[in-house]
């Protein structure tokens, strides 16, 4: 039992962080792939970064070109991006601040340190200028979840923060697939070349996930790469771990309520659909037709959490 | 960095006796700041407000674009108060505040002082403090003032007065636990070697003021602090008071009133709640009874509270005691209902609103500290030896035109105490701000913030005005004592 404001509140500053952390982790895989593109400087790509955002409309509001100075700031410190670095660290803190008397005070204390991290580095605009920066934002993430899992009873409270991080991750991984999709192949590489497979391994690198595919696949290519990534039951970034997860957390939610509640009905559609989806065939309809769809199921089930927990 | 050459410059010095030599009580933190290098003096103030940084407790800098916040400054040099000097404070405090719930009650009821024709009937229906709807009320226990803070000054002649009795739930307390737990971070060697009482049980004692007064037949009932908001000032304490309770910390929209019952809106539906720490003032907590433009409150919930479904505290109407005019009755107010003689001595203070008193404070602006009754946090203040004759002239016109509103008092030469200023320790001026809880007996905590006046000369110790604060040694051991600080 806890106050709706602040089930609200702790579920959004998980999510916050999640996003955060995740967009640091698209710059990252942005970055490998080029390296391994072997692109110079000239030829880099930015613009796939902006696509797989799903904000391409904000940025071409603003923006006139897709160069690594203005793509850096959009998704870092933008603050008319509603989902930059900076906006996302910032909305995680004002909600930790709404919630600070119940989650552990360290876990207030290195999202304050975050966001003030964020602040003293926001003039700066290009990806080497930054690195340890976005190395520090992803780690800020691992050292959230670990004080998180250590620290917080198993209540109501870590059941929404739970849900908030991992529908947010779900989404995100479909995502970051999405980037390299949108990468632009120089002439003479082709689908399942080495190059592409390197790429791929890049791919798994930004998600901590080369090491747990191998021992599954044991070598890279497009199609293992995107099961591994959708549908691994075993894998803790994979988008079926975090939704029978977060299914999980809802339901256990739900186990102390008077009445059934909509939001499990809207969840368990979705996870149903995830565990009837194939590779083959979304690799046929194409990857990104599939994460769009997929985030409008997302939507729907986030706004039934809305009304069955937040609104009353 | 050696204190030899520390200089009082003729004022009462909180650690020292005269130039160059501490209080017996002190002597022992003097040494041990003797041995710490000046470097390594200013490295450990850096790493205490690196720590308080950290810990969130900022505020937003006024018309910074940026979002630039800062801390409220704080000095590592604690100030000592001896086991002497406290054990006669707690008594004074205890006097005062049991006098002054008589009173409120008595105010709001029976109204037998003013009959009786020791406070002046106009002194309490003019104040802006007096709440007519309290008429009538009886809160659960007799008790008004749940939680109080009573700031003190020391003069010259290092007796303690009382400056001010702060009855409407004061703010500050968190800065007193906060600034202790960074102390025994940056000082562990000092604590080890003076006996300081602990301040980290207060969390304990202000939830088992809240449980006793709990409607009756509710042996576990629900407690929660009312915050204005994110955006008040003062939530971090807000925060910081239900973490130590470990209960909720409600905004005004998570409360809900139906049928004279205060309900919170949870997961899981709507919970009754007992009991209310509110950190709202008085006229913004119900808008269908007090301000009707107040966004803050929350409607019906002073039926609730006259029902008895629900405690407050404190109670409404607490301010017409903590008025800075009825202060000067509050001598008589204690000889009145305890037959004794006031043990914390208040400062002379002279009435605006009595004809000869006026005149006597129109005559002599340019010696006097003069201030609104009704404002606090420094504004609304003359500082006369300190102040231009336009503004002498312009606090002579206000007072002329509302003399109920002002009252003055002599320029008191406060205490010092030794704080990190640049390169070297000086001496700044400070007050003393001890907090109070009242359930079961009136327990007042031994420590409390002092704040500090941080430029040189100045008087003023309010954050607002450049203030800054230290953590509070009280020395000795109490009964309270549990290992620990």
């Amino acid at each position: 039992m806890m106050l709706s404001r602040v089930a609200n509140s702790i579920y959004w500053m998980s999510r916050y962080l999640e996003r955060a952390e995740n967009v640091a982790r698209f710059i990252d895989v942005n970055t490998h792939l080029m390296l391994d593109l072997g692109l110079s400087v000239e030829e880099t790509q930015w613009y796939p970064l902006i696509a797989t955002s799903g904000d391409d409309e904000g940025f071409k509001k603003r923006y006139s070109v897709a160069d690594e100075k203005s793509v850096v700031r959009f998704l870092t410190f933008d603050e008319k991006n509603p989902n930059s670095i900076l906006s996302s660290i910032f909305r995680a803190r004002e909600n930790a601040r709404t919630v600070r008397e119940i989650i552990p005070v360290e876990v207030w204390e290195k999202i304050n340190e975050l966001y003030h991290l964020t602040q003293a580095h926001s003039r700066k605009r290009s990806v080497e200028a930054l690195a340890d920066y976005y190395t520090e934002v992803r780690q800020s993430g691992n050292l959230f979840s670990g004080m998180m899992i250590n620290a917080m009873s198993r209540g109501d409270g870590w059941h929404f923060a739970r849900m908030g991080q991992l529908l947010e991750r779900a989404d995100k991984t479909a995502r970051l697939l999405d980037v390299k999709y949108f990468l632009l192949l120089p002439r003479g590489q082709q689908v399942d070349s080495p190059y592409d497979n390197v790429q791929w391994g890049a791919v798994l690198k930004s998600v901590n996930a080369l090491e747990m595919y191998r021992q599954e696949y044991h070598s890279i290519n497009y199609r293992d790469v995107t099961e591994f990534l959708l549908f691994s039951k075993l894998f803790p970034r994979s988008l079926r771990f975090s939704l029978d997860y977060a299914a999980l957390a809802l339901s256990n939610i739900c186990a102390e309520q008077p009445v059934t509640c909509p939001a499990l009905t809207e969840m368990g559609l979705l996870t149903q659909s995830l565990h009837q989806a194939d590779t083959e065939s979304i690799i046929a309809s194409g990857l990104h037709e599939f994460i769009d769809v997929f985030q409008a199921k997302l939507n729907l089930v986030d706004q039934s959490i809305y009304e069955s927990f937040f609104e009353n | 960095m050696s204190l030899e050459s520390y200089k009082t410059d003729g004022f009462f010095d909180e650690l020292f006796e005269s130039d160059g030599v501490p209080h017996a009580a002190a002597a022992a933190l003097i040494e041990q700041l003797d041995a710490l290098s000046r470097a390594d003096l200013k490295r450990r103030q850096k790493t205490a407000e690196d720590i308080l940084y950290q810990s969130g407790n900022t505020f937003n800098v006024y018309g910074d674009k940026k979002g630039t916040e800062k801390i409220l400054p704080f000095d590592i040099i604690p100030r000592l108060v001896s086991s002497t000097d406290w054990e006669r404070l707690e008594k004074g405090i205890a006097q005062r505040i049991h006098a002054l719930n008589l009173f409120i009650q008595d105010i709001y009821n029976d109204q037998k002082i003013i009959k009786d024709k020791v406070v002046p009937a106009d002194m309490i229906f003019s104040s802006a403090c007096y709440l007519k709807p309290c008429e009538g009320l009886k809160p659960p226990k007799g008790v008004w003032t749940h939680i109080s803070g009573t700031d003190f000054v020391r003069a010259g002649d290092g007796e303690f007065y009382v400056l001010e009795d702060n009855l409407r739930c004061p703010s500050g307390i968190s800065y007193v636990l906060e600034n202790r737990a960074v102390l025994k971070r940056i000082l562990p060697k000092a604590f080890q070697t003076l006996k300081v009482r602990p301040v980290s049980h207060y969390g304990d004692h202000l939830y088992k003021t809240l449980k006793h007064i709990a409607p009756d037949g509710k042996d576990d009932p629900v407690i929660v602090v009312l915050t204005p908001g994110i955006y008040n000032s003062a939530y971090f304490e807000h925060a910081y008071l239900a973490q130590q309770m470990g209960v909720p910390l409600c905004q005004n929209s998570d409360l809900i009133v139906e049928d004279n019952i205060v309900y919170m809106r949870t997961t899981r539906g709507l919970k009754q709640v007992d009991v209310i720490y509110r950190r709202i003032d008085d006229e913004f907590i119900d808008p269908t009874v007090f301000r009707k433009d107040s966004l803050l409150g929350v409607p019906g919930i002073m039926n609730a509270y006259r029902k008895g479904n629900v405690a407050l505290a404190n109670a409404p109407g607490t301010g017409i005691a903590d008025d800075k005019a009825i202060y000067t009755y509050v001598p008589k107010i204690i000889k009145y209902y305890l037959g004794e003689e006031a043990i914390a001595q208040n400062v002379p203070t002279y009435i605006c609103e009595d004809d000869k008193e006026r005149d006597y404070v129109l005559a002599n602006l340019d010696k006097l500290v003069v201030k609104a009754v009704n404002l606090s946090g420094g504004y609304g203040m003359l500082i006369g030896p300190k102040s231009t004759k336009a503004e002498q002239k312009e606090f002579a016109e206000k007072i002329k035109a509302a003399p109920r509103d002002y009252i003055a008092q002599p320029t008191l030469s406060l205490s010092r105490a030794p704080t990190l200023i640049g390169n070297g320790i000086e001496g700044r001026h400070v007050d003393f701000r001890p907090y109070s809880l009242y359930g079961e007996e009136i327990f007042t905590l031994p420590g409390g913030l002092t704040r500090v006046a941080l430029k040189k000369g100045s008087l003023v110790v309010n954050s607002s005005q450049g203030g800054g604060s230290k953590d509070t040694w009280v020395l000795g051991e109490g009964e309270d004592f549990g290992g620990g600080v």
